[in-house]
């Protein structure tokens, strides 16, 4: 009955704090959103190629949708129209030459540009392999053709003699005349897909990240509030027990990260279209185990400080470490001690454990592991924080 | 029988090596008023924490409603006022009434009536619905009062309840707390204002973590000698100081 009632209380001053919880639900949004056109815009860039005098069947060849191609006068020179008109390369041919003249001020652009040129010419050589391939297969039709005339007029001959001398030789020319094969390229993708992203990869991650983050910011500040007003010692002054009090506020504060998680994940889903094979449920089961040690260690860090700005330094050192271990940077390929460090960490297994759903499609039992010690975290804040409250109250 | 609501014995406190409490005794009878005089810094609210269990202290023993403090079911026979508002400033002045409330285990089919009769001792009832954010210092001081008052407890603990209350509010407080009072209820209020010391049936006066002098008002200054309870508090004060230098 207590604990809702704290529970209850939680919920209500929250909701009456509209920009802290525009804070909790839109600024994952805004990030997400930000980071989806940061690591995307790549695959949208064009640079500009200029060509004079180049063989049609080229300048068709390299055109693809990262290239914009202008054509110049045969007097125009690389180092004026490359100045003049900013491109990224510029092409002219002399009989079977090409020079390429780049700008290189933009090392991705010049990327662009020689992949574009490589993929053009690999293009042409195989147009030119297959046509004569084709050539070839027609010739060698047509030989058939006459062969086969001539075999049965040999034929023809060898019943009319009563000899067959003249079928062996044809046997083995018709074996070397099967088509050429062709082959063609299919290509399969463990995880994700061929358009799969930075952003797909490393969602997971960022939604475990912003719950921690707020719910470690947001509860740590508010029970630092409840110090000092005094309404803690006020709170203590009843027959409430400690354990209530930390319950109620790892309810409310619980509820408020899952909705949190709810909103971010259907918003990265619908929204942005990202590819997640795992189970939506156990995203959300981690998150919520992620908010519950956020929630606990947020408490715990929060008797600590004196003011929100002390509050606030806890961050750096909190914070951002966990964000280098949270699965961001491939932990298995740091130094060892380096390993070592990233196990004392939450995000560390919430990452982990993220990441197995979302991107490998890891059911329950995978994650079991990584879950548990979540719980552990969490266990052994909440019971620092009751012991740590006797300080107000011996009872 | 409990004679004694409150039985504080020989409670000494220390923080660090500063000396708050020094060897305190103080008894509260059954249905009576007792007032905890002296300046800032004496160790009143160090006391008054200390009788609720929420102080350690290094020795003695405290006793409210025959229970050894810290306990905490007595919490609920227990309404108590801290000298700073502990209030909730995005609730409403009613939220804040129901929580402590709901702490309290108000049945809940009195709580409305709880909360309006609280409400009304203090005279917020027109008030009720607004954030505590919009309240005057007076009006947060009397809805702690109000949060103190619901749950209709035996025992009321208040820390420097009429600072910066009016002087009307104040006497229809001192009028609620007789009407309390009356229907058996102990109360022990700390001040620092004087002429309220008058309004007690006990006045313990406590300075430098010392109790000075004990009795009812009209025995203290027959017994210092003087006129009024502050000359008595000047008086005892000077002797305390005289007695310093003499050692």
């Amino acid at each position: 009955m207590r604990v809702i009632a704290i529970f209850k209380r939680v919920l209500r001053e929250m909701i009456r704090d509209k920009r802290t919880l525009a804070l909790m639900f839109l600024a994952p949004l805004f990030i997400l959103t930000l980071m989806f056109f940061l690591f995307n815009t790549s695959s949208d860039t064009v640079a500009k190629i200029g060509v004079s005098r180049v063989d049609t069947t080229v300048v068709k060849a390299i055109k693809n949708k990262h290239v914009k191609i202008t054509h110049y006068s045969a007097k125009a020179t690389a180092k004026d129209k490359v100045r003049e008109d900013n491109l990224a390369a510029f092409i002219k041919q002399k009989d079977g030459k090409l020079t390429v003249t780049y700008q290189n001020s933009q090392p991705s652009d010049s990327a662009l540009v020689r992949q574009a040129l490589q993929g053009g010419l690999t293009k042409i050589k195989v147009q030119a392999l297959a046509a004569a391939t084709q050539a070839q297969k027609k010739a060698l039709q047509q030989q058939a053709k006459v062969l086969k005339t001539l075999v049965a007029q040999q034929q023809k001959m060898a019943v009319a003699q009563g000899a067959k001398a003249g079928a062996t030789p044809v046997q083995s020319q018709q074996t070397k005349l099967k088509a050429p094969k062709t082959y063609s390229i299919m290509s399969h993708y463990l995880y994700g897909s061929s358009d799969s992203t930075f952003f797909d990869t490393f969602l997971p991650i960022l939604l475990g990240f912003f719950v921690f983050f707020f719910v470690f910011l947001i509860s740590g500040i508010s029970l630092l509030n409840e110090r000092t007003t005094g309404t803690l010692t006020r709170l203590l002054a009843t027959p409430i027990r400690r354990g209530e009090i930390i319950t109620g506020y790892l309810m409310g504060y619980g509820l408020f990260a899952l909705v949190q998680t709810v909103i971010t994940v259907t918003f990265a889903l619908t929204v942005f279209r990202i590819h997640m094979i795992g189970s939506v449920w156990l995203i959300l089961l981690i998150n919520f185990l992620l908010a519950l040690v956020a929630l606990s260690m947020g408490i715990f860090v929060s008797t600590f400080a004196n003011s929100e700005f002390q509050m606030m330094q806890f961050i750096p050192i909190l914070v951002i470490p966990q964000v280098f271990f949270s699965g961001l940077i491939p932990v298995d390929q740091m130094a060892n001690w380096l390993q070592w460090i990233a196990h004392i960490f939450p995000l560390y297994y919430g990452g982990n454990a993220l990441m197995n759903v979302a991107t490998r499609g890891v059911g329950f039992a995978g994650i079991a592991g990584e879950l548990s010690i979540l719980v552990l975290f969490a266990v052994l804040f909440t019971v620092l924080n009751v012991v740590g409250m006797k300080r107000y109250r011996r009872v | 029988m409990v004679t004694n609501t409150i039985d504080v014995r020989d409670v000494a406190k220390k923080f660090g090596s500063n000396p708050v409490l020094k060897k305190i005794s103080l008894q509260l009878p059954v249905g009576q008023i007792m007032g905890l005089i002296g300046p800032s810094g004496a160790g009143k609210t160090t006391l008054v924490k200390a009788i609720l269990g929420m102080e350690k202290v290094d020795a003695g023993t405290t006793t409210v409603l025959g229970t050894a403090m810290p306990n905490r079911k007595v919490m609920q026979r227990i309404g108590y006022m801290a000298q700073s508002d502990a209030l909730y400033e995005d609730l409403t002045a009613r939220e804040n009434i129901r929580f402590f409330a709901e702490l309290m285990s108000v049945p809940k089919q009195d709580l409305a009536g709880a909360i309006a009769h609280a409400a009304q001792v203090v005279n917020l009832n027109d008030a009720l619905d607004r954030r505590v954010s919009a309240y005057s210092g007076g009006m947060k001081r009397r809805l702690s009062l109000a949060i103190a008052l619901v749950q209709d407890p035996e025992l009321l603990i208040l820390d420097e309840p009429t600072v910066g209350i009016d002087p009307e509010l104040r006497q229809q407080i001192w009028a609620e707390l007789y009407q309390l009072k009356s229907q058996g209820k102990s109360i022990l209020v700390t001040t620092h204002v004087m002429d309220e010391a008058e309004h007690c049936d006990y006045l313990m006066l406590i300075r430098e973590g010392i109790a000075l002098a004990q009795g009812t008002p009209a025995q203290l200054e027959k017994d210092y000698d003087v006129a009024t309870i502050e000359q008595v508090f000047l008086k005892a004060g000077r002797l305390q100081d005289e007695s310093h230098r003499n050692l």
